[in-house]
Formats: C-alpha cells, structure tokens, sequence
C-alpha cells in the first residue's frame, strides 16, 4: 500500500518531503520558533527531541498549517504549504497527523472514525472506504474492534486506532506529536511497534518524541531543538551517544 | 446538656413543628369548598374529550412548531455569532440581547397585532401563525446561547483532528462539531424544551379560535364558563403528563449517549 501510494504522487524521490527554511514563529510576544531550518527526505524517519517549550511539537504542526508559520517557509513535497493559493485540505490529506491526545471521534465508532474523511474529503465511496478502514485496523492489530467506541478502548488502543485512521487517509508521510506521552508505560510498546512496522515499510515519517530507545533505534536523524533552534542534529548514534553541544548533553543527561 | 442529646432534641422540636402545621391546615381548610371547586368529577368530565384531544393536542403541535423553528434559528444565530466576519457577531449579539431582554408576551403581540397594522402583512397561519412566529423568535435567542456553548465546550483537539484529516471547515462542523455540541447540551436543551411547552399559554394574547386553543387558554375559558376551578387541575395535570415522560426520556438518552462520550 505504502508503495503504491508513494508511486502514484507526482514527486522526484530526490525532493525532500519535508522542507523547511528560516521559520519563526510567535504568539504575541512569546518567540517559541526562532529561524529554523528543517527538511526530512522521502522515506526518512527524523526524531525530533528536546525540553518542553523547545517548539518541537510547534515546529510539527507549521508543517501542516495547523499553526500559521511567522515567517519563513515550509515546503510539503515541493509544494509551500503557507501559500494562500496552496489547497490546503487537499495538502493534508497526504500528511497523515497522530496527536498526543489521540482525539479520536468520541461519537463515532472505530470504524466511523477511520471512513469519515475518506468518504468527506478524499470522496471515496462507502464501499472502498470500509475496505480501506478495515486493512488498517488490521495492521495495527485491532481488527476486532471495528465496533467499539473510544472510549470503550485503552489508551494503546485508541492511539493504534489513530494511527490507523491517519493512514486510511493513503498519505505521502505522517507526523507524530508526542505519539506516547499520554500513555501508561505498559501500553507504550504496541503503539511503539505499529511506528517501527511502519518505518520498516518505508513510511516517511517526522516524529517528536520523548522515547530515546524509538529514535535511537529507528530513526535515520535525531533533531535536538531547545529554545526556539535546532542545537545540532545527526544519526542518532552520534547525537545520542556523543552529543557535541554542552545543552544536548545537559539534557540527555536528564532523560537517559 | 451533651451536644447529641441537644441535637436530637432539636430534630424532635422540627418534626412537632411540622405535624402541628399539618394538622391545623387540616382542620381550618374548607375540605368541601376544595373538593367541589378543584376536585369536581362531573365538572372535569365536561372538559373531556376536549381538553385532550383539542386542546393538549395543541399545546403538544405548538410546542414541537415553536422548538424545531427555535433550534433552525437558534443554530443559524450561534453559526453567526462563532464566524469570523465581524458585522455577522454583531448581528448576533445584537439579536440574542434583544429579545433575551424582552418579555416573550410582548413579542408575541408585536407579531401577532403591530407589525399586520403596520405592514398590511400577516403572518401565514393567521394568529396562531404569528403568535407562534414570536414564540420561535424568542426562543431561538436562548437557544443561540445553549448551541454556542455547546460548541465552545468540544475540545479544540477534534477540530485539529479532522482539519488534519483534510475535512474542510464546513464538513468539519457537521460530522465532528456539532454531534458532540447536541450530546453536550442535551440537558439545558430539554430545559429550553419545558420552557416552551409552558411558554404555547402566551399565545392566547394573539387571539385563539376555538379549535385552536391550548391547554392554558382551554381551561382558563372552561373555569369561567363552568364557574368551577377543576379545569385548571386538569389542565395541570395534562402539562406534567407531557413535561414528565420527556424529561424522563432525556435522561435515558443521555446515559445512552455516554457510551459515546
């Protein structure tokens, strides 16, 4: 499926998925990104770490607009994504998104959950988008619960469902926010394992994270990010295993 | 004296209270004047099948009339009153404050009397029609302001969620929003719902024919004809035979709906 879909979007391979140059970002006063330069290629894994209040999880939703960069620009596949002109819903519906809060339809079944946008915004038929749903759900392990509402799921559960309803969406990447945090500890490992499947089949995928094990053992680049800058970035052995700035070493420090 | 004692000496000085205050109402009311004035059988059997079957049927029609146009108003006034073009909040606002603040008695002979003399125009339905058009206009204001809320209370997440998702803002408002909002506001919905089964008696001010009447103005016509207060207790008794089963209904949908919650 992820071939597929990778095959039928107009791209170079060469065009990084993700392009972003000199973005700034404030609310009112407060400079949360100050000039950040950022890309992930296609079918690259990046792990984006950092303190809270570092803008990470900012820097994450200007990709898909769902905060209006300050300044500077965010290219999506070649296509700058902060253009009045660029067809935004059309944008996002080849950005899958995964939120710390799963926000999970709570009135609509799984299976409502996984079909809605496909048949609201991608004009998919009923049919196909069941079709679709169900391979999904499959995938991250929860075919049974087609049925079941949210909140009769577990944390785990509910963020696989996410997962799961993201890519019902066929989407070119996916972009998860804290994909964990929200979880109890015992339920971190399945959700972790349906994002290793998925880096396997070759998603491209930008992930902030919180988890030094995910990034070290399935990224291609860890991004450290603290006060509004990218610090340094690299493969995640190097970073994490010999950080060359005093604060990425200050801070993993406090995290390992 | 031991605090338990005193405690226990107090309740008993509240319960001789209470059964004195029963027993001397008992034996100054008029039992008679009572039973013949409120509680007459063969005055409330001439008030059958009447009083059921015109005017509870009324009351119910009125009722159901005035909430579906309230809850279409209502909604298009809480849509305007969240859109980002300025002059539409103004509308809004300006709208829900005035007719908040206004007596629905008034409204309901504005429409029903001052705007047919002043426009030579009358509102379809006849009197009943524009009694019922005020009825819609209030009501959509205090709906308004339920639907608002209802809508400012989904958490911001499901928008992002389905935005994310490339729903646009539109659909984004009628398969995420509003289900959640409805669900949400469910219980000071019934309320508004009460309110205005209560509120179809203020229609008799615009002028109601015979088979047109409701509970309120029935039994008000029937107490002078019959010179006898029985109607009123029957007509009492209709209301809490409609309000009761509905709130009870409510309830059960709202613990149906928590599965989805």
């Amino acid at each position: 499926m992820t071939s597929l879909s990778k095959g039928s979007s107009a791209v170079s391979t060469t065009e990084p998925a993700i392009e972003v140059r000199a973005l700034c970002k404030s609310f009112g006063s407060n400079d949360v990104l100050k000039g950040i330069d950022f890309h992930v290629d296609q079918g690259e894994v990046v792990c984006v770490i950092g303190p809270s209040g570092s803008g990470k999880s900012t820097l994450l939703r200007c990709v898909n607009r769902l905060e209006e960069p300050t300044t500077g620009s965010v290219m999506v596949e070649g296509i700058d994504i902060t253009d009045p002109e660029t067809d935004l819903d059309k944008m996002r519906t080849r950005i899958g998104m995964v939120f710390q809060q799963f926000n999970l339809f709570p009135h609509l079944t799984v299976l409502g959950n996984l079909t809605l946008a496909q048949q609201r915004a991608k004009k998919r038929g009923k049919a196909e988008a069941i079709e679709v749903a169900r391979r999904n759900l499959a995938k991250v392990g929860l075919a049974e619960k087609e049925n079941a509402f949210p909140a009769q799921l577990s944390g785990g559960q509910q963020q696989r469902v996410a997962i799961a309803r993201a890519l019902s969406m066929d989407p070119d990447m996916m972009l998860f926010d804290e994909p964990t945090s929200a979880l109890d500890p015992e339920l971190v490992g399945d959700v972790l394992e349906v994002m290793k499947q998925l880096a396997r089949e070759g998603m491209t995928m930008m992930v902030v994270t919180h988890e030094m094990g995910f990034a070290r053992e399935v990224g291609d680049r860890v991004v450290f990010m603290d006060g509004g800058v990218v610090v340094e970035q690299g493969k995640p052995e190097d970073v994490l295993g010999n950080p060359q700035h005093e604060r990425t070493r200050s801070f993993l420090s406090k995290v390992l | 004296m031991k605090p338990s004692t005193r405690r226990r000496l107090f309740q008993g000085v509240l319960y001789a209270v209470f059964v004195i205050v029963i027993l001397v109402v008992a034996f100054l009311a008029d039992w008679d004047a009572i039973r013949t004035n409120f509680f007459n059988l063969e005055v409330a059997a001439a008030t059958f099948p009447e009083i059921v079957v015109i005017a509870a049927k009324n009351t119910v029609i009125y009722t159901v009339i005035a909430f579906i146009g309230g809850l279409i108003l209502g909604l298009i006034l809480a849509l305007m009153k969240l859109s980002p073009v300025l002059p539409y909040r103004w509308l809004a606002t300006g709208y829900i404050e005035l007719f908040r603040g206004l007596p629905a008695l008034l409204v309901i002979f504005g429409f029903a009397y001052a705007i047919p003399i002043a426009f030579q125009w009358r509102p379809p339905g006849g009197s009943v029609g524009a009694g019922l058009i005020g009825l819609i206009v209030v009501s959509a204001a205090y709906i308004a302001e339920t639907i608002r809320a209802g809508i400012e209370a989904v958490p911001k997440g499901q928008v992002e969620a389905a935005r994310s998702l490339g729903i646009n803002p539109t659909w984004t408002m009628v398969s995420v929003v509003l289900p959640q909002a409805f669900r949400i506001i469910t219980p000071p919905l019934t309320n508004e719902l009460v309110i205005l089964i209560k509120d179809t008696s203020l229609l008799f001010i615009a002028g109601l024919a015979l088979g047109e009447r409701e509970l309120t103005t029935f039994a008000r016509d029937s107490l002078t004809s019959l010179a006898n207060a029985t109607p009123l207790v029957v007509a009492s008794l209709l209301y809490l035979v409609i309000t009761l089963p509905l709130t009870q209904l409510v309830a059960k949908l709202e613990r149906h709906n928590k599965r989805g919650r």
